[in-house]
């Protein structure tokens, strides 16, 4: 019983998220266009969120360097590790967990702060004030996040190849240019596009997620801290559902 | 009073959610510069009329007439286009709590008047201020005002664009005695000034007495009876004798 609930709540969301997304290009893409405040959601979504992206993109490349060193000279290839780490943060973990970063920081963020303005009417008053606030809160805000993850994503990997450089040099002694030539010398496109591309959609559904339950709260001040972790979960959730996707699709498409 | 154009016509209004029937067959006229309160008990459905009228929630049967426009038939943007002409003044004021008072009045004067220069946007704002005696907290966010100053920053906002309509949600509810009173010379000291329609949500008897030119007494989803505050005050009629209790 408790589990049809569930399956049907599960079905219920995502019907509404759907519905939601459906809006979002119905409506929000239409003029009259919020460039004002696409461009200060640009700044608080991507700048402001560079710090926390670069630091935990360095320590990611500086710890995978080092974890991988000791397996890779056992089987004696410690000169492939270079090579083996720019592979794996530039296809797989520098955009995801920049992604699972930017939601637990943006999609609560925004699900904070709509949250907050649905229950306190201020999203009433910009309707009742002649704004459309689907336009000025949802469509800029989901831009903002599907066109600055792509950014974010690109500046952390080269922060976090920067740290896997420091890692090397820690135990031996390695030139920047040759670190780096090794790097790109294994990338092709096969390697950076998907995994460029996916990031958008990763974006998308942060900013989606992060305003539909942000926009949607409700049982007052307890619903917004609801809305603000759901959305984190959520949004984390349907990262790796999209992950997977793209593995699959790349896969098919032979970019492997 | 004399006689002028309805600028509001409500005319046999539904509205219920689920199975509570909160609006059933109401109706209501309001004529330009006039103040109508629309009284009643805590729940009787008297927010939920003036949402609808500003096209907040959707009513399920009924016509509602704002400058001959039957509001629930208007598409998005001719929603806009007169919801310009009304102001709405919440009842939690619902300023932009991450605006400062400068940027919460800037913002619908920002959106509906595109070609004004910066000087005229200031000179508006610093006007609108100054009719709520707040010219000092334009810098303030409104996390550092009271009470009292948000809901006259609030009635500031509502006012920036002269609108020809407001519509009061509880302007005095929450506040002390003598800042309520204060709202209530407000609201008539800008009626007279920008010669504004009301409808006035309250059930605040001093608010009623101040500033109403008209009466409504909404009861079980309809106009019960109406008339000015002397004519419900001198009722015998229990169910209005209740309010002046």
């Amino acid at each position: 019983m408790a589990l049809g609930r569930d399956i049907a709540s599960f079905l219920e969301q995502t019907g509404l998220i759907g519905r939601f997304t459906g809006r979002f290009f119905s409506a929000g893409l239409k003029p009259r266009y919020e460039f004002r405040e696409f461009l200060a959601q640009c700044y608080i979504i991507g700048y402001e969120s560079l710090p926390l992206v670069g630091l935990t993109g360095f320590i990611m490349g500086l710890v995978l360097t080092m974890q991988l060193r000791p397996s890779l000279i056992e089987y004696g290839v410690q000169s492939q590790l270079p090579v083996m780490v720019g592979i794996a943060i530039v296809r797989e973990i520098g955009p995801v967990i920049t992604a699972l970063i930017f939601a637990g920081k943006i999609a609560s963020s925004i699900g904070a702060e709509l949250g907050s303005m649905k229950v306190t009417e201020q999203i009433d008053a910009m309707e009742v004030s002649g704004t459309n606030p689907f336009k000025y809160l949802v469509a800029t805000r989901v831009l903002a996040c599907t066109l600055m993850l792509p950014v974010l994503t690109l500046l952390g990997d080269a922060i976090s190849l920067t740290g896997a450089y420091i890692g090397v040099n820690i135990r031996s002694v390695t030139s920047f240019r040759l670190f780096f030539d090794q790097v790109f010398a294994s990338l092709n496109f096969g390697d950076v596009l998907p995994a460029l591309i996916k990031t958008f959609f990763f974006g998308f559904a942060v900013g989606v997620i992060g305003c539909y339950k942000g926009y949607f709260s409700n049982k007052g001040t307890r619903g917004v801290g609801n809305s603000a972790n759901s959305a984190v979960v959520l949004a984390s959730v349907v990262i790796f559902i999209i992950d997977l996707l793209a593995v699959q699709l790349t896969d098919i498409l032979g970019l492997n | 009073m004399e006689t002028t154009e309805p600028v509001i016509v409500v005319e046999h209004l539904y509205k219920s959610f689920g199975a509570n029937k909160v609006l059933q067959d109401f109706n209501l006229t309001v004529h330009a510069n006039e103040n109508v309160v629309v009284l009643g008990k805590s729940g009787s459905g008297k927010s939920v009329l003036i949402k609808c009228i500003i096209g907040l929630l959707k009513p399920e049967r009924g016509r509602i007439l704002v400058f001959d426009k039957n509001i629930p038939d208007l598409s998005e943007e001719e929603l806009d286009a007169v919801r310009v002409r009304i102001g709405f003044l919440f009842q939690g004021n619902a300023l932009y709590d991450s605006m400062t008072v400068r940027e919460n009045l800037e913002f619908p004067l920002r959106r509906h008047r595109l070609r004004q220069t910066q000087a005229e946007v200031d000179r508006l704002v610093m006007e609108a201020l100054e009719n709520v005696s707040l010219p000092h907290t334009v810098d303030m966010m409104p996390s550092e005002l009271s009470g009292g100053m948000l809901k006259r920053v609030a009635l500031a906002r509502t006012m920036i664009l002269q609108p020809d309509i407001i519509l009061y949600d509880e302007p005095t509810t929450g506040l002390d005695p003598v800042t309520a009173r204060e709202i209530d010379r407000l609201i008539v000291q800008l009626q007279h000034k920008y010669h504004t329609a009301s409808i006035i949500i309250t059930h605040d008897m001093h608010c009623v007495k101040n500033t109403a030119d008209h009466v409504a007494l909404l009861l079980d989803g309809q106009v019960y009876t109406e008339g000015t505050y002397s004519d419900l005050e001198s009722s015998s009629d229990p169910q209005v004798k209740q309010f002046f209790e």
